[in-house]
């Protein structure tokens, strides 16, 4: 027999010890690596959404991190508006005219360029109106261009594609202001196709649904981002909303007139009246401005009393870098003590053994086994406990992982696939185990080595 | 003694050994200024409980170091050998049976049996170890754990294992110590018999007159070793 089979006969010997010792083993590296995949998953899906395609989001004075959940991952709570006509000095070249003469309304000096126009050559600004929902999903009001310029994938480099219908467009004949498009999983939730109707509910997942509703003509092919969660409307159609339209404010106090907030008349679903844009609020502007004009102009809009811009990388980034980041490290950190803590009972487990053992140690050397080969049982014995209870554990981690998708993937669009290696610390799990148990082993083992042959015989 | 030195198996000459005393101070257990055991000789090993036998047998196959003398198997000097080559001797060349707990119990008779192979470098003959059983009478326990055989099947698996490993020295403590009258003959007939079937040199000892009777070579130990004659004088 070797000495592998004679560690093996001892630990089934003691097979609830052994089992036990295990099991905590197991139990404590199954939440290693589910710490390891989730945290990973995590910090991956938040890499991967914040790299947008967009440089920075405009919008209310507000807390930053808040406007970019809002808008880049359709979380957390809406924030306040900004004026369309505050949109439209990001417009480029003479965009501001041409937007002008397309709405029309009320607007200053409608003739100029927009202020901030020379900072977006070649760049875009796309507004968004957000704020209601359809069921449980953010609806999201914007132009055509979000799904027209912006890009996804992770080297954001691939256009949005369709896997029923078409983009909605700016004005129908068939349908007017009122096209949509949804995510995969908006379509895959409420069994949409191209030409459902969804409507748009005030406020809050429960709020009142609007009368007029949208006609889906495109569903999204998923993305693995936020953006499979959403439904998209016309911009031009949701103003028309009832509660959409932004009432006239005293310039002083910036209070609301009573009375002001109503629509424009209109002749049927196809009539082309829009709402003038005195009364348009965005809550959001994704700006690409001109090459490096990012970081000079975040910082003039910053100053502004009026909004705020900001970079949802850099928001990103600093949630990392702040919160998620040492979080894992405390969790690791607190799963990884579990792994310690059951080291030292395969330590005990062992040690506690050892005075039954004595005589079997001391009938072993006198059948010729020297102190090493003693030794080596006894680090064989704690060494296979770590690795048969770490190994089963990792299985069970790596289970868990996929189970945990129906909680993760809706919020972070990111799949765990069984044995997706989602850290790179994940490769030191086996080291770390062969280190433990070696030091579990050892005192025992030393114990073992020193085992006065005579005295036990 | 009739061998000379030099055909003889084991040869002992002025071994010491001490102990140190509780109170301090060192105790001579062992001094044997002469002994040997020619090859395939059966001697049995006689004395007072304390005389030493166990400490000589212990010394013999190197489980506790002599402190002087001169301890030599066909020929080679074994004091000069590290504890671990001590090991590696013992494995290859001598089996061990004791008065008690003889066999590990996580392991079952036939694993206690190739157990005593598996210290010395060399093949691993899992037949050579169902023989062994077999010839104990034991082809049918092979797979009992010790605590599944009786006291005496468990000293002939104890027999079947010293044997196991082809040693050319068998030393026997006491095996039949806490076997009934009946069984103890015929457990000292198989050891005789294996011994002599294997040409294994056997190095016996025990207290029952019974079992010396059937031996040639008597030794008493008050008579080899002269640390018992300076103490009782
Ligand atoms: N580790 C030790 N430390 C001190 N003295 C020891 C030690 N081991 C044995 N002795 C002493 O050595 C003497 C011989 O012991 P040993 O076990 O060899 O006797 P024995 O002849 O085998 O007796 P028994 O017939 O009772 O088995 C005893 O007096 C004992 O007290
Ligand atoms: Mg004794």
């Amino acid at each position: 027999m070797n000495l592998l089979s004679i560690a093996l006969r001892n630990l089934r010997y003691r097979k609830l010890a052994s089992f036990l010792t295990a099991l905590s083993m197991a139990l404590g590296v199954a939440l290693v690596v589910l710490v390891l995949t989730i945290s990973g998953v995590i910090e991956k899906s938040l890499e991967k959404t914040s790299n947008v395609g967009y440089n920075l989001i405009v919008g209310a004075k507000g807390s930053p991190l808040q406007l970019v959940f809002n808008t880049v991952f359709f979380l957390s709570q809406p924030v306040e508006n900004v004026p369309y006509a505050y949109y439209m000095e990001y417009l480029p070249a003479d965009g501001r005219q041409k937007e002008y003469q397309r709405i029309g309304g009320e607007l200053k000096e409608p003739e100029r360029s927009g202020l901030y126009s020379f900072l977006m050559q070649g760049g875009f600004a796309i507004p968004l109106c957000m704020g209601d929902y359809v069921d449980e999903f953010r609806c999201v009001a914007t132009t055509p261009d979000y799904f027209g310029l912006l890009k996804h994938g992770d080297l954001n480099d691939q256009d949005y594609r369709f896997s029923q219908g078409r983009n909605f467009v700016d004005y129908s004949e068939d349908y007017g202001f009122f096209e949509a498009v949804v995510g995969s999983q908006v379509a895959d939730r409420l069994g949409l196709k191209p030409g459902s109707q969804i409507f748009a509910s005030h406020g809050a997942e429960s709020g009142q649904a609007h009368g007029q509703g949208f006609v889906v003509v495109g569903i999204l092919e998923p993305t693995g981002s936020p953006n499979d969660r959403g439904a998209f409307v016309n911009i031009e159609g949701f103003y028309l909303l009832e509660g959409h339209v932004a009432p006239e404010r005293d310039e002083e106090s910036g209070l609301e007139k009573r009375g002001t907030a109503q629509g424009p008349q209109r002749q049927g679903v196809l009539s082309k009246v829009r709402l003038p844009v005195e009364k348009r609020e965005v809550t959001a502007i994704l700006l690409k401005p001109n090459g490096f004009a990012a970081m000079s102009m975040e910082k003039q809009i910053n100053k502004t009393k009026f909004a705020q811009a900001v970079s949802p990388i850099g928001q990103i980034e600093g949630l990392l870098g702040v919160f998620v980041r040492p979080l894992r490290w405390a969790f690791l950190g607190l799963t990884s003590l579990v792994v310690i803590v059951s080291a030292i009972s395969i330590l005990v487990s062992i040690y506690n053994s050892m005075n039954d053992r004595k005589k079997d140690i001391a009938v072993m050397r006198a059948l010729g086994a020297s102190r090493d080969h003693i030794t080596a049982i006894i680090l064989l014995e704690s060494l296979l406990i770590a690795l048969a209870g770490g190994l089963v554990g990792w299985l069970v981690g790596h289970a868990l992982g996929p189970l945990s998708n129906a909680w993760t993937m809706p919020t972070t669009g990111v799949k765990i696939d069984w044995f997706a290696v989602q850290s790179r610390w994940e490769l030191w799990i086996v080291p770390g185990l062969v280190f433990l148990g070696t030091m579990a082993g050892a005192i025992p083992a030393m114990a073992a080595y020193r085992t006065p042959v005579a005295r036990n015989l | 003694m009739s061998q000379s030195q030099d055909c003889a198996l084991l040869s002992i000459c002025d071994l010491k050994k001490f102990y140190d005393q509780p109170g301090g101070g060192k105790l001579t257990i062992l001094d044997v200024p002469e002994f040997q055991i020619a090859r395939g000789e059966q001697v049995v090993l006689r004395g007072e409980s304390g005389s030493g036998k166990t400490t000589l047998l212990h010394v013999i196959s190197g489980i506790v170091p002599a402190d002087s003398g001169s301890i030599r198997l066909e020929g080679v000097e074994l004091m000069q050998f590290s504890e671990a080559k001590r090991d590696r001797i013992r494995a290859a060349k001598m089996g061990y049976v004791f008065q008690t707990f003889n066999l590990l119990p996580a392991f079952t008779a036939l694993e206690n049996v190739r157990l005593g192979m598996s210290f010395a470098r060399g093949e691993l003959d899992i037949e050579r170890a169902k023989d062994l059983l077999n010839r104990v009478g034991l082809h049918d326990r092979m797979h009992y754990l010790p605590g599944q055989l009786s006291v005496g099947q468990q000293q002939r698996v104890a027999v079947a294992r010293a044997l196991v490993n082809r040693p050319i020295l068998l030393l026997a403590d006491e095996p039949t110590a806490n076997v009934d009258p009946a069984n103890q003959e015929r457990m000292i007939e198989l050891i005789a018999k294996q011994c002599q079937e294997e040409s294994v040199a056997l190095l016996l000892v025990t207290h029952s007159d019974a079992v010396a009777s059937r031996f040639s070579r008597v030794e008493q130990l008050s008579e080899i070793n002269r640390a018992l004659r300076t103490a009782s004088v």
